[in-house]
């Protein structure tokens, strides 16, 4: 960093202003806002500011998350504000009008105090036009250039003096990642809220005669009723600026219709001074950006930078799909050979405590709500973890670097064919792992329509918590056929197709969700390509940490709370009973000379078990819907078991092995239970199993949404519990039809 | 002049006018294609769309579709623009 920013406040402001003599003893804390484009590493900046003390939270009726973090610089106590990042204040959503909402004070909090315009200094002229936007909001603005390293790298010179004047806002050179230039920033930052320029906000750089109608159109909206605060100077004009956003809307709302009128002779007299609307801003404030630009950023001439050369090879032709390809196999191979092991390890975990607790107390309902109920649910929570963490990680790498905006760029003309757009394809590829960290990569779809429809059909991507079930099908019933002279096995085959059926599925539902539900015209698909650098990790660090943290406590709480209902519904909080004289028998007996016994009495136990599951309230469930699920090939014993692995799905391999009187130990690959099902029987002595019915459960568990995990991540990316609702009701109606259709069609080949 | 679609790779032109619909327009302003800037065309998707370009100093990629609605006056020099001209205010 080189030399300080020799910028006073006074030099800045209007000279008529006479500076405060003294700050008074701050009470509350200073609120400190941060703003900027996307790909400056404003994240960055903010976890370098507010280390690890961030909270995370909702605003009502947004999908954006508030995040506030707390500091303490120079004994001032500070609050941080990280609002979204945005190209401009134009809003044209909720979510986008949440920004100007902040900063003009009109959503019911004051406006922060000052305002830190986060600007990546080596492309620095586009995000001087959010910069000049933000400067006519009358918050006090820090102006800060981070990556700086990468511009100087690039041989890019500022002149920050000169800027800080053109912008009359001070400025300071940052390297979040290198966490440089931070402690100017933080003094520049508390300097500025205490010599806060005059209350008046900066006229702006817009021409006269717009500053003219903008100042008619609030005294109208004042003498109409609607109160000072309400329609701020800043918000006024966007409301004149931006044919049919946010604000326009709003203030037609509140004076009932009568703005469209008066904003459109507005907008008439201006396009006959040749201010045509909406353009006249852009080019106004370009301009205006032109000549500072060429004032004060001098560059080397004609540099290539490292990024076209590295892009010329990463968005090739055919080299960029290949490895695209590469990078998405690497995802999965890593998934599989990582994070399996890992899972692997807290389930024995668990198992090793549950073991305890039975060692530790005399079997009995407290101690099985304990094991299978408690620890079984924690553990189904636990078991996610270490794929979802590496999700989270390999996708925040993907971001950071840059690399996800070229996948994004690459696969956009395959996503139009269903009417999504290339930013969510990483989101639906991450779901075929595991689709809760999926749907929150779905962040980064700006648009709000396209991103809804991307988590309602990520959970039909096969997910791997699909596969024991397949395997566990394909195995038991699928005959053991080779096709094309032994390299086609029939039971890969089909395999292969119930894990893209998920898929074809989603691709007319996600075309009829852009027709039907989330009709209207997508936002343009303006996707920026930032140079590749190294992802910071402690960002990634960070930001696994944060989601990893947010899964455990929501969708967590989720699954622990269903675990221990189906527990209560299977019957287990039955007590006295047979079940617990058994067990104590059974482990009051020495395992050394008593082997058979034990074997004899487990037996026992199991078909007790079994016994038990058929008269809880689950398994009389079970049987009231058997009507339901008959016609799909199943009887009441699959319904319970499905509807026993709604929490999760591979809990109808423990569950079918409970009612197969095999006890709940089994996995998919366990011969006996492969055996009990091959040979259960209906009443009337029939197979129980089939080829069409096995393939029905297969295409239900496709289609269905057996996860709360993705039921809660959806519920918090949404902010609302419509949209799980309506993902749960419409993905079991998807696999009721096409499970019956199988069956059905299975059964007349 | 022609529209933004039609120039080839490794051209660039400068821009003319911005038509379309207003949300449009007002997207595509917002991001540097305002009359008088320069933009140049780095290359195509592999499946032909988007395209990639270069504008202010950042690469933004475009659907062919939405860069209709620009009208660039080409220029006749070749594929080693400088990365930044002074833009006349």
């Amino acid at each position: 960093m080189a030399r300080e920013s020799a910028i006073s406040n006074t030099d800045v402001t209007s000279t008529s202003a006479p500076s405060p003599a003294k700050p008074e003893v701050p009470v509350a804390p200073l609120r400190v806002a941060l703003i900027g484009n996307p790909n400056t590493g404003k994240s960055t900046l903010f976890n370098a500011l507010a280390g690890m003390r961030v909270r995370t939270g909702n605003y009502p009726g947004v999908t954006v998350e508030r995040r506030i973090g707390r500091a303490t610089w120079d004994g001032r106590a500070i609050e941080l504000l990280d609002l979204p990042g945005t190209y401009s204040l134009s809003p044209r959503s909720p979510d986008e009008m949440l920004a100007v909402e902040l900063l003009t004070g009109c959503r019911g909090d004051a406006p922060p105090d000052v305002v830190i315009c986060v600007c990546n200094a080596a492309a620095l002229e586009r995000h001087l036009y959010l910069v000049t936007q933000v400067c006519e909001t009358g918050v006090p603005v820090v102006v800060c250039l981070n990556m700086w390293d990468a511009a100087e790298r690039q041989g890019i010179q500022i002149d920050r003096e000169k800027l800080a004047i053109r912008l009359g806002a001070p400025v300071v050179a940052t390297s979040a990642s290198r966490r440089t230039g931070l402690d100017e920033l933080r003094r520049v930052v508390v300097e500025r809220a205490q010599h806060r320029p005059p209350a008046a906000a900066s006229a702006g750089i817009l021409s006269a005669g717009i500053q003219d109608e903008v100042t008619a159109l609030r005294d109208w909206l004042i003498s109409h009723g609607l109160d000072e605060s309400q329609c701020p100077r800043f918000v006024v004009s966007r409301g004149l600026l931006d044919p049919g956003g946010s604000v326009e809307q709003r203030l037609a709302r509140q004076t009932h219709r009568e703005f469209d009128q008066r904003v459109r002779e507005a907008r008439d007299r201006l396009a006959a001074k040749a201010l045509v609307i909406p353009g006249i801003e852009s080019t106004e404030r370009y301009r205006f950006i032109g000549s500072v630009v060429s004032d004060t950023i001098h560059e080397g001439a004609s540099r290539r930078t490292g990024t076209d050369g590295l892009d010329a090879l990463l968005t090739h032709r055919v080299f960029g799909i290949i490895i695209c390809g590469l990078v998405m196999m690497l995802l999965f191979t890593v998934i599989y050979w990582v994070s399996q092991p890992l899972s692997d390890g807290i389930d024995s975990l668990i198992v090793m405590l549950s073991d305890q607790v039975q060692a530790a107390m005399a079997p009995g309902p407290l101690r099985s709500l304990i094991t299978d109920g408690m620890l079984a649910g924690v553990g189904a929570v636990l078991v996610f973890l270490p794929q979802i963490a590496l999700l989270f990680g390999f996708i925040a790498l993907l971001e950071d670097c840059g690399y996800m905006s070229r996948a994004a760029f690459m696969m956009d003309r395959v996503m139009a064919l269903v009417g999504l757009n290339g930013r969510s394809f990483l989101p639906l590829m991450s779901s075929f792992a595991c689709a809760v960290p999926g749907v929150m990569a779905t962040r980064v779809i700006e648009d709000r329509r396209d991103r809804f429809v991307t988590i309602l059909i990520a959970p039909l991507m096969s997910c791997s918590a699909r596969l024991p079930v397949y395997i566990l099908m394909i195995w038991t019933f699928i005959p053991d056929k080779v096709f094309l002279g032994g390299l086609l096995p029939l039971r890969a085959l089909v395999l292969f197709l119930m894990s893209i059926l998920g898929l074809l599925v989603a691709i007319p539902f996600a075309w009829l969700l852009r027709r039907t539900v989330f009709r209207g015209e997508g936002s343009p698909f303006l996707l920026e390509l930032p140079d590749y650098r190294l992802p910071g990790l402690a960002t990634v660090a960070h930001r696994v940490w944060e989601s990893c943290a947010a899964f455990v406590t929501r969708a967590g709480t989720m699954i622990f709370a269903t675990s221990i209902l189906i527990w209560l519904l299977a019957g287990g909080s039955f007590s006295g009973s047979e079940r617990y004289e058994l067990m104590r028998r059974i482990e009051s007996l020495d395992p050394v000379t008593q082997g058979g016994e034990i074997e004899e009495l487990s037996a026992e136990l199991s078909r007790l078990n079994g016994r038990l599951l058929e008269t809880s309230v689950l398994g009389r469930f079970g049987r009231s819907i058997e009507p339901l699920v008959e016609p799909l090939g199943w009887d009441w014993r699959v319904g319970v078991g499905v509807i026993a692995s709604f929490p999760a799905r591979e809990v109808i391999i423990a569950t079918l092995g409970t009612i197969f009187s095999l006890g709940s130990d089994v996995d998919e690959e366990s011969e006996g239970l492969r055996d009990a099902m091959r040979s259960a029987r209906r009443p009337d002595g029939e197979p129980l199993f089939n080829v069409p019915s096995a393939l029905a459960l297969m295409v239900f568990f496709a289609l269905c949404a057996q996860c709360v995990s993705t039921l809660g991540v959806i519920r918090r990316e949404t902010n609302s519990w419509r949209w799980p609702v309506f993902s749960f009701v419409s993905m079991t109606l998807m696999a009721w039809i096409g499970a019956f259709l199988t069956y059905q069609i299975g059964m007349r080949i | 002049m022609i529209k933004l679609s039609q120039l080839s790779s490794g051209h660039s032109g400068v821009v003319a006018a911005v038509n379309g619909s207003s949300r449009l327009v007002a997207r595509m302003m917002e991001m540097g294609f305002v009359p008088g800037a320069l933009v140049e065309v780095i290359r195509k998707a592999p499946f032909g769309d988007p395209v990639q370009y270069r504008i202010r100093s950042s690469r933004i990629s475009i659907r062919s579709a939405e860069a209709e609605c620009v009208q660039v006056i080409p220029n006749e020099t070749s594929q080693t623009t400088p990365r930044r001209q002074a833009i006349p205010a």
